[in-house]
């Protein structure tokens, strides 16, 4: 250690290098000085109390016997939440509550309402909606697009209302958009290659197969799958018949999953949100989505 | 060994009588710990002289040493890894090694095993140093080292297994903590023990931190984790808490192992390593012992300020949040007792790499603990509260603070405990030093970008009071500052293991030959 050649006016050894007093304590070979403690420190630390104390005379602070001091400015955080909840609903309540009495289409036909209701949509949509259909509502694969103008329950903004309402085949709302497609190969309803020249004949609805499944395929179409698919194959939205001439697919659109689809088919649901959401938010976002793809 | 063997038999027939599959496993794994130390006790060969009393026990300390060098980099490789998994889920393996179960491993690798495993290593070197005598309790120093260690393993473990308790920073189960409370408080009986029968007349400030560091980690270890195990053969408990008395409960515990682990323990370290290795005098006795008393009174009322704006009554978010502003100057004492030590001996940041590294870690200490108590106040905590902000802060302190401060120590010890004239290389502890800083400084730096961004899309409402961004959006617009986040982790672990081959290359007694680190100036003696 550095300087213990010296000692102080108290007789304790002195620092040479800053010419301090030392403690005189010494613990493997490591002094302490004994320098006073830094002035702006101190005062900066005064100053923190000094504020502190008199925060907690402003807030909310001490614990009493039963509560706690309620502080000068009388803040609570519950109240403060309530009012900006409030100011907001106050701020809002015109349009919204036109929007709760008006039928979702008429909401659509007033420029006023429709952008209010885009927006509170659009709202509502990125908190419930984004999670299966994307932020972008692109979709993915089982979850339909809603930027398209296929929509396999129809697009006109009442269908999409009732869609988001009542869900699609929810297993709580009796009123749920429901349909199922049979199990054509694993309840044996269709052998394989039946099964293989009708895939063939459904792909080539749209192109994807050039073989088209010949005569057979169209023959088994027809018999099988026509009832809700339509005739010639472009759906029917009023059972939820998907369209299979467009080229949009829920799944993926290749020969394999097509048969696959088939031979098993796989079904989507979605929640019934006349159960979660009030039914202004649900026409809001009947008006969002329906700005986004929707037709008629 | 008697007790071992004893302990492997027991963890085999608790196995055996487990109600659950991961207890059955947790045990097994114990049993075949427990097994394989007896067998190596009773191979150990005995020692070439038998230690005397006046020998400074270094036993524990040599292989705390490295092991500190081990946990460190086991704890920054699940680190980057963890980092990687939140860039490129792709990156989680079910169920073992994904996400839920690393990321506590990661903390508790970095926290208890190299956080901890340092502060006892050092504990133990600075105690005897400071007191003149050798550690208290003849072979429970091994106790309480190799208990330690038990307790590790086992939490590590338990956590790729799937249990815990989901409490943060003290996830292990009641069986474990019931094992790291018998440890600790060995601990306790050591470091006492060992200052009451110190040949000096006064305790150093190092020894009050450590001391205040054991207390209070006692303390709170104990309280937080009181639960009531579903079955004595059973890997599952329930806590005694709950509700909000729950939340306020672990919090006072979370941020007070922040506090009196991270802290005040490392303080101590600080207050020995930065002083020997400046060879200067502490600046201030009186800085030191008043920063010390507000630094414990006012650590332990902090803990709310992790709940502001939840259910947490109002009272309790105001105090929570006062006296962590208060704290602010406490924690700085240390810092400024720590830099100010250096006057004098300032050149030393040229030609000492260790210097270096010791003035960094009290600069980033500084650093978060002024971010601390301004991330406190309940206006700033609204928009950092939750987010990536906060791993930012930690990691600030984490890396900066508490992995320098060791980093320094262990440089500084490993030729002092192996007789080797100085360590192998000198210009790795520099590029150790370099890679690190950088590494922190990318860290801290995207997580504050990230972080405020994060918030500010969270809290985006447009003029008619509706949400703008969606939950998902906030997370794609994160992806970038992730990927930046694993680039600074990777650099720090680089310094790390550049600092495991320094390491062994100075125990295995070998010197690089290299040019000398640059020639200082001449110091001019303050008259």
């Amino acid at each position: 250690m550095s300087g213990n050649d010296k000692t102080g006016p108290s007789g304790k050894d002195v620092d040479q290098a800053s010419g301090v007093e030392t403690t005189g304590h010494e613990w493997d070979g490591i002094k302490e000085l004994n320098n006073p403690l830094p002035r702006w420190w101190l005062w900066t630390f005064y100053g923190c109390i000094v504020w502190a104390i008199g925060y907690t005379v402003l807030f909310p602070a001490w614990p009493l016997v039963s509560s706690a001091t309620s502080g000068v400015l009388g803040y609570s955080s519950r109240t403060d939440l309530a009012n900006t909840m409030a100011a907001v609903q106050e701020a809002n309540s015109g349009v919204v509550s036109r929007i709760v009495q008006a039928p979702v289409a008429e909401i659509l036909a007033d420029p006023e309402l429709a952008r209010f209701a885009t927006a509170a949509g659009a709202s509502a949509y990125k908190v419930n909606c984004s999670q299966c259909h994307g932020t972008g509502a692109a979709g993915g694969p089982g979850y339909p697009n809603l930027n398209d103008d296929a929509w396999i329950w129809g697009g006109s903004i009442d269908e999409i209302y009732t869609t988001i309402a009542h869900g699609v085949r929810s297993p709580t709302d009796p009123d749920t958009r429901y349909n199922i497609m049979p199990n054509f190969g694993a309840d044996q309803l269709l052998d394989a290659p039946s099964i293989k020249q009708v895939a063939a004949y459904v792909a080539g609805l749209s192109g994807l197969d050039a073989t088209g499944g010949g005569p057979e395929g169209a023959q088994l179409f027809a018999d099988n799958c026509a009832a809700c698919h339509g005739e010639a194959g472009v759906g029917m939205p009023e059972i939820g018949g998907p369209d299979l001439t467009d080229k949009i697919w829920l799944y993926e659109g290749s020969l394999e999953s097509i048969t696959a689809q088939i031979e098993r088919p796989r079904h989507g649901m979605m929640p019934a949100w006349s159960e979660k959401l009030d039914d202004a938010t649900i026409k809001e976002l009947a008006v969002y989505v329906h700005g986004l793809g929707g037709g008629l | 060994m008697i007790g071992l063997g004893a302990g492997t038999l027991a963890a085999a027939m608790l196995s055996g009588l487990a109600v659950d599959d991961p207890f059955r496993i947790h045990m097994g794994i114990l049993s075949l710990v427990l097994g394989l130390a007896t067998i190596v006790a009773m191979r150990l060969p005995q020692p070439a002289h038998v230690e005397l009393d006046t020998e400074y026990m270094d036993g524990p300390v040599r292989i705390g040493t490295i092991l500190t060098v081990f946990w460190g980099i086991i704890g920054f490789t699940v680190g980057v890894l963890v980092a990687t998994q939140l860039a490129y889920p792709q990156v989680n393996f079910e169920p073992w090694l994904n996400f839920g179960r690393l990321r506590p491993l990661h903390t508790s690798a970095v926290v208890f095993a190299f956080g901890g495993t340092a502060l006892m290593t050092t504990s133990f070197y600075v105690v005897q140093r400071t007191s003149r005598a050798r550690l208290f309790g003849g072979d429970l120093a091994w106790f309480v080292f190799w208990g330690y260690q038990l307790f590790i393993l086992l939490a590590a473990t338990g956590y790729l297994l799937g249990i815990t308790q989901s409490r943060e920073y003290a996830e292990p189960e009641w069986y474990v903590d019931i094992w790291l409370t018998v440890v600790w408080v060995a601990y306790l009986v050591v470091f006492l023990g060992t200052l009451l029968k110190r040949k000096e007349p006064h305790i150093y400030v190092a020894n009050w931190f450590y001391l205040a560091f054991i207390v209070t980690v006692a303390m709170l270890h104990v309280v937080n984790n009181l639960a009531m195990p579903v079955s004595p053969f059973g890997s599952r408990s329930y806590s005694l808490f709950s509700g909000v008395q729950d939340a306020l409960t672990q919090w006072w515990y979370g941020h007070n192992a922040v506090g009196f682990f991270l802290t005040a323990g490392f303080l101590g370290m600080m207050y020995y390593y930065l002083p020997k290795q400046a060879e200067r005098p502490v600046y201030s006795y009186r800085l030191s012992i008043i920063h010390f008393w507000a630094l414990i009174f006012l650590y332990i009322w902090a803990g709310p300020h992790h709940l502001h704006y939840t259910a947490l009554p109002d009272w309790a978010q105001t105090l929570g949040m006062v006296f962590s502003v208060v704290l602010w100057m406490p924690s700085w004492g240390g810092m400024i007792n720590g830099l100010l030590t250096l006057r004098g001996a300032w050149d030393k940041m040229r030609t000492d790499p260790i210097i270096r590294m010791m003035v960094i870690a009290v600069a980033f200490y500084g650093m978060s603990t002024f971010e601390g108590p301004v991330m406190s106040i309940k206006s700033v905590n609204g928009l950092s509260h939750y987010t990536d902000w906060t791993i930012g802060h930690v990691h600030s302190g984490a890396l900066g603070w508490v992995g320098m401060i060791s980093f320094g120590a262990v440089y500084f010890m490993v030729p002092r405990l192996w007789g080797r004239e100085r360590l192998y290389s000198l210009r790795m502890v520099n590029w150790h030093f370099w890679l690190a800083t950088l590494g922190i400084v990318i860290y801290a730096a995207v997580m504050w970008v990230a972080g405020i961004m994060q918030g500010l899309m969270w809290r985006e409402y447009d003029s008619q009071g509706f949400l703008v961004y969606s939950f998902a959006e906030t997370v794609a617009a994160m992806h970038p500052y992730y990927i930046m986040r694993v680039a600074g982790g990777l650099l720090y672990l680089a310094g790390a293991l550049i600092m495991a081959f320094n390491i062994a290359m100075t125990i295995a007694g070998k010197v690089r030959l290299e040019k000398a680190m640059p020639v200082s100036l001449k110091l001019q003696p303050a008259q």
